[in-house]
């Protein structure tokens, strides 16, 4: 195991091991302790993965296919923000794409990716059920809805430098 | 015991409870289709080849793992039945890449001999493929998902039976994929290369690094001397790529196809687990009289070292410094052979035949090389040694018997049955019993350390002292082992481990055998019983009887664990991360 990212997160590790203690006798303790040490780390990177494969004695390839298997779990860290835009049906005749299209070009990333900075992941994401709110997005917990491309710039721009 | 009576296609069958409705037809002689399914490591019910109608349930139902209970009706061979299985293996076939005239697993292919059975003469449904790179940066074993049916038994045997988990399930639905985590090849995770794997895969998924064109180069190169020896598992297995029974001794045969592909030298890795014995059993008393590292740990098992390594460095002194046997041998050939008959051991080529797939990376590890040169060139599988007589031309049942060459070729019965679990602790006691107590041993089979528990206990009394030893068999009995010596539970002189289970007879790189013949015939427990018969069938029973390995002792390395020994005989380790 690579020692630096330990080092450079002591407090993070050691809370870790707080985590785990606290779960690893509970009934199918995997999930949980992943959800949290995503909570922690904002992923789920090899380091992490490894250190819960060590605590719990398992193989880390029990760690790796549940962490690949959910879609709410992520190797590679994420923005500040997470952009989620809605593809549903509903949205999609509403002109999503163009909302997407819009989002990648001012934030400069395309779906999927997180800018250099971290504040921003752009995701296309399945229906958001505010169907009557087509075009929709989310960034984290707020909700945005009947969008045109031109309402982008405002709406990054409260996030940046936030 | 408690018994259940049932029905299956109108035939009556009484069988223990717990037993599953697969099972059960068995004893009525009805072989339902299984691909999935491998008995007592991977019954998931997951590849429904093995669907059959129960009367009263709502579905067909997957018959390795329902439970036979009494007054049940079964149907095996129903219309729905076999357009269900049918279908289910289109849709297995409908993304397989089906290359199987240039497949290593043709005509040995569980998945190819079910389209046949079940009468696929069409794949109706053309399934969208991912392209994945095929992973060959092993020495021992290639990766390619392409092939793979996601079936699992390699996963079960890797992580249930061999403790290690090298490889799962990752990913999901369509992306499914059976890999190393992270993307990583298996050459760079904490796969020990046992190839245990490859004889769980019912497809050409996994198998062996092919290293036979680096062989038939060798043998067509006229500078090179190149020279041959086989591992005492080879010999009782060999027959089987031929289509002999399983447990049919074919040493005789063995050797003389050796002769006819080219090799100029027969030898026999045997004299070196002889050598092994006089080497690892003066280690032991050494041990023993100067208060060394106890217990004593056999290092004939490169499986078994690699998994020291990575997962137990804490044991790592506690391991035999010997050389495994072939390396031995390997070193023997460059070394005192060469001088004996004036060559240069650059200009020798050793081949050694292994029922293993560790064996590959063994030889590859760069601190074995005594002379300067690897001490052995190549490793080939007891399957890709079948693969260069067929190759060859070579009628292999019809050969007459031959014998190895002599004084490498010399060995004894204690060196043959280091092919099986428990061997190498019998061969060792044998000759430490005679030295230290001067006496003859009467009766020189020790049972208690044969057969298929996963960890066995034997205790000789040697004159004052009582050794106590441990035989444990693949890594997962292994690694249950050293946790009790660890925690201080239990205490040893004397510990055998042998990488894969039931040790080298049932080892990677040996004939695979399809799970529906192994719910029949118990492979280990009949490759075994050749081995003992080999034993048995000798003249000389006992490593330190050997004559040659006394004369080339009095001639070239002086007296077991001698300097020149340590050079040539002896190896150190290398402490592994454990991911």
């Amino acid at each position: 195991m690579s020692t630096s990212i330990l080092q450079d997160n002591k407090e993070k590790f050691a809370e870790l091991q707080r985590i785990i203690d606290e779960y690893k006798d509970k009934e199918g303790p995997l999930m949980l302790i992943l959800h949290k040490a995503q909570e922690l780390f904002g992923c789920l990177p090899v380091e992490v993965q490894e250190y819960i494969a060590e605590s719990l004695d398992i193989p880390l390839t029990d760690i790796y296919g549940v962490a690949t298997f959910y879609s709410q779990f992520t190797l590679q860290p994420k923005g500040k923000y997470t952009i989620g835009v809605c593809m549903g049906t509903a949205c999609y005749v509403k002109g999503a794409q163009a909302v997407l299209d819009e989002l990648s070009k001012e934030i400069g990333i395309k779906p999927g990716e997180t800018s250099e900075d971290f504040v921003f992941t752009l995701e296309a994401t399945r229906c958001l059920g505010a169907c009557g709110l087509a075009p929709v997005i989310m960034i984290n917990d707020d909700v945005y809805g009947r969008l045109v491309p031109s309402d982008i710039k405002g709406i990054v721009d409260k996030y940046r430098g936030r | 015991m408690e018994m259940v009576k049932l029905t299956i296609d109108g035939i009556q069958v009484e069988v223990p409870k717990g037993t599953t409705v697969l099972e059960a037809a068995r004893a009525a002689n009805i072989q339902i289709p299984t691909l999935c399914y491998l008995k007592g490591v991977n019954e998931i019910g997951a590849c429904r080849m093995c669907l059959v109608e129960v009367k009263g349930a709502r579905n067909l139902q997957a018959s390795c793992v329902y439970p036979a209970a009494d007054g049940m009706e079964v149907k095996t061979n129903t219309v729905s039945v076999r357009k269900a299985r049918r279908v289910n293996l289109e849709l297995i076939l409908s993304n397989h890449d089906r290359k199987c005239l240039t497949c290593v697993r043709s005509e040995n292919c569980e998945l190819q001999a079910l389209s046949k059975q079940l009468g696929v003469d069409d794949i109706r449904y053309d399934g969208e493929r991912i392209d994945y790179a095929v992973d060959d940066f092993s020495t021992s074993i290639v990766r390619d998902p392409n092939k793979c049916i996601l079936c699992r038994r390699c996963v079960a045997t890797c992580r249930d039976v061999q403790g290690i988990g090298a490889i799962g399930a990752t990913e999901r639905g369509f992306r499914s994929i059976v890999e190393p985590a992270f993307d990583k090849s298996i050459s760079d995770v904490n796969c020990i290369n046992c190839g245990q794997c490859i004889e769980a895969c019912p497809v050409g998924a996994l198998r062996e690094k092919d290293d036979t064109d680096r062989v038939w180069e060798a043998l067509s190169n006229p500078d090179l001397h190149v020279v041959v020896q086989t591992a005492p598992a080879v010999r009782v297995a060999l027959g089987e790529e031929f289509g002999m029974p399983i447990g049919t001794r074919v040493t005789g045969k063995m050797v003389a196809a050796l002769r006819r592909l080219g090799f100029d030298r027969v030898f026999d890795t045997d004299f070196a687990a002889d050598l092994t014995i006089m080497e690892e059993g003066t280690e032991l008393l050494n041990r023993l009289q100067s208060g060394g590292k106890l217990p004593l740990i056999t290092s004939c098992s490169p499986g078994w070292i690699k998994y020291c390594e990575h997962n137990y460095p804490e044991f790592l002194d506690n391991l035999s410094t010997c050389k495994s046997p072939h390396e031995m041998m390997g070193a023997v050939v460059k070394s005192y052979y060469a001088e004996k008959n004036n060559m240069d051991p650059a200009n020798i080529f050793v081949v050694s035949i292994m029922p293993c797939t560790a064996k590959k990376f063994e030889a590859a590890r760069p601190e074995l090389s005594s002379t300067g040169h690897p001490d052995v060139d190549v490793v080939l599988t007891t399957r890709e040694l079948a693969r260069m007589i067929k190759q060859a031309g070579i009628d292999f049942i019809k050969l007459n018997d031959e014998d190895f060459d002599p004084t490498l070729g010399d060995s004894t019965g204690a060196a043959v049955i280091f092919g099986t679990t428990g061997g190498v602790m019998e061969a060792a006691l044998r000759t430490v019993y005679e030295i230290v107590t001067g006496k003859t041993l009467e009766n020189l089979e020790i049972h208690a350390v044969r057969g298929m528990d996963g960890v066995k206990e034997v205790e000789v009394p040697l004159g004052d002292v009582t050794i106590k030893a441990a035989v444990a068999h693949g890594t997962a009995n292994a690694k249950a082992l050293l946790e009790k010596v660890k925690s201080g539970e239990k205490e040893y002189h004397f510990i055998e481990v042998m990488g894969c289970p039931g040790g080298c007879v049932t080892g990677g790189g040996q004939p695979i055998v399809p799970a529906q013949v192994q719910m029949e015939i118990d492979v280990h427990k009949a490759r075994a019983a050749a081995i003992y018969d080999e034993d048995r069938a000798l003249p000389v029973r006992k490593s330190h009887e050997n004559e040659s390995v006394k004369k080339v002792y009095a001639e070239y390395l002086g007296e077991p664990n001698s300097h020149k020994a340590h050079e040539l005989l002896h190896t150190h380790y290398t402490p592994r991360k454990r991911y």
